[in-house]
């Protein structure tokens, strides 16, 4: 079932790829699943609403000269006492049209959440199967590594490089790094989850028959890991990705939220949360509750698109 | 000069308890175009000798012992690189189960191609051209539309001839078939030997043939050896070993088959089980399931007697032929 799902992907028969598609478990499970359906449009909608930010936020929350400190705390518009047409989502603290700040945050927090798991996931995957293939003292010293790295907790590493680099760089340098710093942190904190499931899977896989085949062929060790054996264990790296996204993005918003994320004045979701903090008790709770239910909302989609992937390519729960 | 040739190889495994030996001076030769048969109980080393013959005993085994001549070069000693230009281009390697020796998520031409790009350098529609020909030659029926389906796709017998094309590929000097029979129908299993026969007459290839089917053995092979506990208990031409078996456990594996048991009678099994590698007795490893143990036997390892063409490690037809040579000179 996993081989029909990757059927599908493979783009060399370019006319049949989509009835291929049509034909998986993968798009059967999904066209019966609502919440599956449910989950993935909204997601679609994320991603969309991230990609096309600048085009469709009606301000740039960017640009200094389109803010003006007067609009501050406006309601959103539906408030129509105080409320202003122009701010449908109300303003922030400086002035900034809400609803543009959070597509432009959304765009943030998802290119960290994607760009740290691809970090995460290239070096858990190159050192899970280096570590699962070669095995003996090889896998004993990279797992080791990897147990000393998930004995700090991503928090802890991430404050604490990202407050030395704040303090010994100072906050100018930090603000213009401060994406790059955030998905490296993230990225190198959290790779031991990917290395730990790919090691595991290909431990199963490299005892079976079709790896001696490839060795008696003469292929090379390289070819044989990265060729034959981690296509073999792409369906665990689908679904601890949708999760390691959906993590990347809450801890860069706590990270944002502790004041050592995405700086004010470009702000991710997280920050947008926290820089409205302070106002909530002064009644202007929407700078903090609509990029919150954006962020949940986001987060749950993924776990629940996560999830369901979980049980399509687990084929001890295939029904047929 | 013979092919192959293979002297005193000895392989070990490295365990917590010690080293265990599974095989011990193991020594044949193969000629090109011969086929060999390998018989023995299953844990009697078949399998590991023929890994060893491509250098291929996975840790903790290793080759402790031995060479492995195979054209000009010893095969135990050659370098990872080097070995890499032997397998699967000199020497290619048929497995028991083609359910498992596909890789299920590349599709069959994939595989193919791959295995020719990694030792010639040709291009991907040369390769493919060359692969719907082996494909076409172990009669796989319209190759050009089969390339491009994955090992699910296929049946059983047809993915056996699939992985029978991939070890062609190369054109091969020897193909060591590890029981390729064995997950099979019976109904196919005739077809898929003769199939690997008729390859191995018209491409000269030679076959060393891993099996525990004495049938097979007596149909396909020109030479036969039989292992017991890692050891070569009798070998030469498979005509004498089937017809004038010498070792008394030959002479059990004989008796052992359907065919020589009377209707209505239980089968004649050989009593008693193989020993455990690491606590092989002393003298002959057979001794305690022998009926015809003498002291010796307990005491020390037989040596080789030539009985015909054949080659036996056994005390009592070492004794026998000593006798007759005596008897002759008076």
């Amino acid at each position: 079932m996993t081989t029909q799902n990757t059927t599908s992907d493979l783009p060399e028969k370019a006319p049949s790829a989509w009835q291929r598609f049509k034909d998986t478990h993968v798009w059967h499970s999904f066209v019966k699943d609502r919440v599956a359906q449910l989950s993935f449009t909204i997601f679609m909608g994320y991603v969309l609403m991230a990609l096309f930010a600048p085009a469709i936020a009606p301000f740039d929350p960017y640009d200094p000269t389109q803010i003006d400190i007067m609009n501050s705390e406006l309601p959103p518009s539906w408030n129509e006492e105080e409320g202003d047409p122009q701010f449908w989502l109300g303003t922030d603290a400086q002035g900034r049209d809400l609803w543009s700040t959070i597509l432009h945050g959304t765009r943030i927090s998802l290119t960290i959440g994607i760009c740290a798991v691809l970090l995460q996931a290239t070096i858990g995957i190159i050192i899970g199967l280096i570590a699962g293939y070669r095995g003996g003292r090889v896998d004993s010293i990279l797992m080791r590594f990897a147990d000393v790295q998930l004995s700090f907790s991503t928090m802890m590493v991430a404050i604490v490089v990202l407050a030395v680099f704040q303090a010994s760089f100072g906050t100018e340098l930090y603000q213009e790094l401060a994406m790059l710093m955030l998905v490296l942190v993230i990225g190198i904190a959290e790779w031991p989850q990917y290395a730990r499931t790919i090691r595991a899977s290909v431990l199963a896989e490299k005892k079976k028959e079709y790896v001696d085949a490839a060795r008696v062929m003469g292929l090379g060790q390289m070819r044989i890991m990265f060729r034959h054996i981690l296509p073999n264990t792409l369906s665990p790296i689908l679904v601890i990705s949708t999760v390691q996204v959906a993590n990347a993005i809450i801890s860069e918003a706590s990270l944002s939220f502790l004041g050592l994320g995405m700086p004010v004045s470009q702000p991710s979701l997280g920050s947008l949360i926290s820089s409205g903090f302070e106002y909530i008790f002064s009644g202007a709770w929407w700078i903090t509750v609509i990029p919150g239910v954006v962020l949940v909302v986001l987060v749950l989609v993924m776990n629940l698109l996560g999830d369901w992937l979980r049980d399509v390519l687990n084929p001890k729960l295939y029904k047929g | 000069m013979a092919l192959l040739e293979v002297k005193n190889l000895e392989v070990s495994f490295g365990l917590r308890s010690g080293a265990v030996k599974a095989l011990r001076n193991i020594s044949f030769t193969l000629e090109r175009g011969e086929r060999l048969g390998l018989v023995g109980e299953s844990g009697a080393g078949k399998s590991v000798l023929g890994f060893s013959i491509l250098n291929l005993i996975s840790k903790p085994g290793r080759i402790s012992g031995g060479e492995i001549w195979f054209d000009g070069k010893n095969l135990a000693d050659l370098s990872a690189k080097e070995l890499r230009d032997v397998r699967g281009n000199r020497i290619s390697m048929i497995f028991q189960d083609p359910m498992m020796t596909l890789n299920p998520v590349l599709t069959i031409g994939q595989q193919m191609i791959e295995c020719l790009k990694a030792h010639r350098k040709i291009s991907t529609e040369d390769a493919r051209t060359i692969a719907i020909q082996k494909l076409k030659q172990v009669y796989i029926p319209s190759p050009e539309t089969r390339i491009d389906q994955y090992p699910h796709e296929l049946s059983g017998g047809m993915r056996q001839r699939i992985v029978i094309a991939i070890g062609l590929l190369m054109d091969p000097d020897i193909i060591i078939a590890d029981e390729p029979t064995t997950a099979l129908d019976v109904t196919i299993q005739a077809e898929i030997m003769e199939l690997m026969v008729e390859l191995c007459d018209r491409n000269n290839v030679a076959l060393i043939l891993i099996t525990h089917d004495l049938g097979v053995v007596s149909q396909v092979t020109q030479k036969a050896i039989v292992m017991y506990a890692g050891r070569i208990i009798e070998q030469g031409p498979t005509k004498e070993i089937i017809n004038d078996a010498q070792h008394p456990y030959t002479q059990g594996l004989m008796n052992a088959l359907p065919q020589m048991a009377i209707p209505g009678q239980r089968l004649n099994q050989i009593r008693g089980a193989m020993p455990p590698l690491q606590n092989i007795p002393t003298g002959c490893a057979f001794n305690p399931r022998c009926d015809y143990v003498m002291d010796a036997c307990t005491k020390q390892l037989p040596g080789y007697t030539a009985s015909g063409n054949c080659q036996v490690a056994c005390h009592m037809v070492a004794n026998m032929k000593k006798a007759e040579q005596t008897s002759d000179e008076v």
